[in-house]
């Protein structure tokens, strides 16, 4: 659904910029895993496409809030990221599939680089509602750009932080830390949401422990339901088909072992309609 | 007083002017969940192809100024699933659906028409001619009459007389007034156009083009002004041929000038990634502009534009010829 939301409050979370907007209708409908797509710009814009948001936080306040993060890396985050307080933000949302819910109180890791961290939050909410054990798993390129080291803290069993430049928790990425963690709290699942390349590492590790793994891509949408077919990548099916898929509605979250993320990119030569099988060059 | 927005296109009425433009409502379902579709003059699908088809790479799209450019390929499921499971959804809800097709040769195009001429929902066939020409070495079919003829008349031929065949033609042609005209003589019943001109955007910190296809379709508002020139230049030379116009509206005043230009119908494309609900607004907007202008009909205000300067508006003069005691 679409709904004009109120921002209530904006600020800085490290590198990274949260808006807390009041979104009645999104907040009541969403699940941990969904993410919202947002109008920038203003009226008069020409920056057609919608940004897609992840939401690191819901509340009941005000009638029901969500907290948006986001890095300015373009004119239209760049002008999302000077929103103030009363200024009126389009949305459309919630979107994409959550992720799928243990039915058993299980161990999970959770693991986020640089601000994908940022939507692990409410499902780590939702797992301790479940008497899951929530173990987090946390990176970045250095100190600031981890986000959500404290909250993360406060409610996982453990936290292990890691940078590349060694300035906050153990030097390296997240899967230099991940196994250890895995075997440390015997965990029976992994969920994990970063740049796609730390989704394939994270992905090998939970393999060769022969654990579970949901994975939240990143892919660049134009509209976020599912019309524009941009932000497809292969993922193989039930039926062990590879197809391109649309990260927005198919996805964003995926089992790990589905995608094919040395394929991302690229139209593996045995997917479903690739070109070959007697399909042609058009654009 | 409201106003009528009925129209047609060939013989078909639609309830109002406004459609998806193809391939950017997929085959409905995703904006069904946003509102009735009941509520469009018609559903334009994605292109159906004879096979199913991955599309290209990605990145598919980059934003550009005041538009997009894309490169997704004719992804999509092929004729067989889009006959199983598309079609017969929208059949069963009667919802209006103007079938676009694409295909490489001449006999695609004609076994496209062939699958579709007994599928019951089909309200209009909406030929793509810009997809490259494998007969021909890869050229494309809109940017030269004959071929865009040859495909037309093959299509026309097999489909049924009571479904229009719609001619989608590409503006990045030397003379579009000749291949409208090339079409229209070969069976088109009405001309829609335009699509997507080729475009292409470079990222500048990646330095390398921003699409994995290099180049893309290009659309948006950035496009309206090509369109309105497309659909003025075809209606001043066939004006009885019904055009649907397309290409960067974002909002009733655009659809309004594409309607003025000679459009009878308004494709909506882009506009949607940025809204799911704009072909209602767009409908409205439109609506709003004709009655405070003293419309009563759409109909009035197809081609308006072209009346020689000087001359009051048709519908003006109706209205006070009436109000004569």
């Amino acid at each position: 659904m679409q709904v004009t939301g109120t921002v209530l409050t904006t600020r800085r979370v490290d590198a990274y910029h949260a808006l807390t907007v009041v979104a009645p209708g999104i907040a009541e409908r969403y699940r941990p895993g969904h993410f919202v797509s947002v109008a920038v710009g203003g009226g008069q814009t020409s920056m057609v496409t919608r940004r897609a948001l992840s939401i690191h936080d819901v509340k009941s306040d005000y009638g029901g809030t969500v907290e948006l993060v986001f890095t300015a890396r373009g004119p239209g985050t760049a002008w999302l990221a000077e929103r103030r307080a009363r200024d009126t933000l389009d949305l459309v949302g919630p979107l994409g599939r959550p992720f799928p819910l243990p039915r058993d109180p299980v161990h999970c890791v959770l693991v986020g680089a640089e601000y994908g961290s940022a939507l692990l939050f409410p499902l780590a909410d939702a797992l301790l509602a479940r008497g899951c054990r929530v173990d987090f798993v946390l990176g970045g390129t250095g100190a600031e750009r981890v986000f959500g080291a404290m909250r993360a803290r406060r409610i996982a069993e453990t936290t292990t932080l890691t940078t590349e430049d060694g300035s906050l928790g153990l030097r390296g990425k997240v899967t230099d830390a991940l196994p250890s963690v895995i075997a440390d709290t015997r965990a029976d699942a992994v969920y994990a949401c970063a740049p796609m390349e730390t989704l394939r590492a994270v992905t090998a590790v939970s393999m060769e422990f022969d654990i579970p793994v949901q994975v939240a891509v990143e892919e660049s949408m134009a509209c976020g339901i599912g019309v524009c077919m941009t932000c497809v990548l292969p993922v193989i099916g039930d039926d062990g088909v590879t197809r391109m898929v649309r990260a927005c509605a198919e996805g964003p979250v995926f089992r790990g072992e589905r995608v094919r993320f040395e394929d991302v990119g690229t139209i593996p030569f045995d997917a479903l309609g690739a070109p070959g099988g007697g399909a042609r060059h058009v654009s | 007083m409201s106003v009528d927005m009925r129209t047609f296109l060939a013989h078909v009425e639609l309830a109002n002017p406004i459609t998806t433009a193809a391939g950017c409502a997929a085959s409905g379902r995703e904006l069904a969940q946003f509102f009735d579709l009941h509520r469009l003059g018609a559903l334009t699908t994605r292109s159906i192809t004879m096979a199913p088809r991955a599309g290209r790479p990605t990145p598919r799209m980059a934003e550009t100024p005041s538009g997009m450019l894309n490169a997704v390929g004719l992804q999509g499921p092929g004729i067989d699933a889009f006959l199983e499971r598309e079609l017969p959804w929208l059949a069963q809800r009667g919802i209006k659906t103007i079938v676009s097709i694409g295909g490489g040769t001449v006999a695609e195009y004609s076994e496209l028409a062939r699958r579709l001429a007994d599928a019951p929902g089909v309200t209009a066939l909406e030929v793509n001619l810009s997809c490259p020409n494998i007969e021909d070495r890869g050229r494309v079919f809109a940017r030269e009459g004959s071929a865009a003829a040859e495909v037309i008349a093959s299509v026309r031929s097999i489909m049924r007389y009571d479904v229009p065949v719609v001619a989608k033609l590409a503006p990045d042609v030397a003379d579009i007034v000749s291949v409208a005209r090339a079409c229209v003589d070969a069976g088109a019943d009405a001309l829609s156009m335009i699509n997507n001109p080729l475009g292409m955007a470079i990222d500048t910190e990646a330095l390398r083009p921003s699409l994995a296809a290099v180049t893309g379709g290009l659309s948006g508002p950035a496009i309206l002004p090509l369109a309105v020139r497309c659909v003025w230049q075809v209606h001043a030379a066939l004006p009885g041929v019904p055009l649907i116009g397309i290409g960067g509206v974002m909002s009733g005043r655009d659809a309004f000038q594409l309607v003025l230009a000679g459009a009878c119908v308004v494709g909506v494309g882009t506009a949607l990634f940025h809204d799911p609900y704009a072909c209602l607004r767009i409908e409205r907007e439109l609506e709003d502009l004709l009655r405070a202008r003293g419309f009563q009909r759409l109909a009035d205000a197809v081609g308006l534009a072209h009346r020689p300067p000087g001359s009051a508006p048709r519908h003006l003069l109706v209205d006070s010829e009436e109000s004569t005691p």
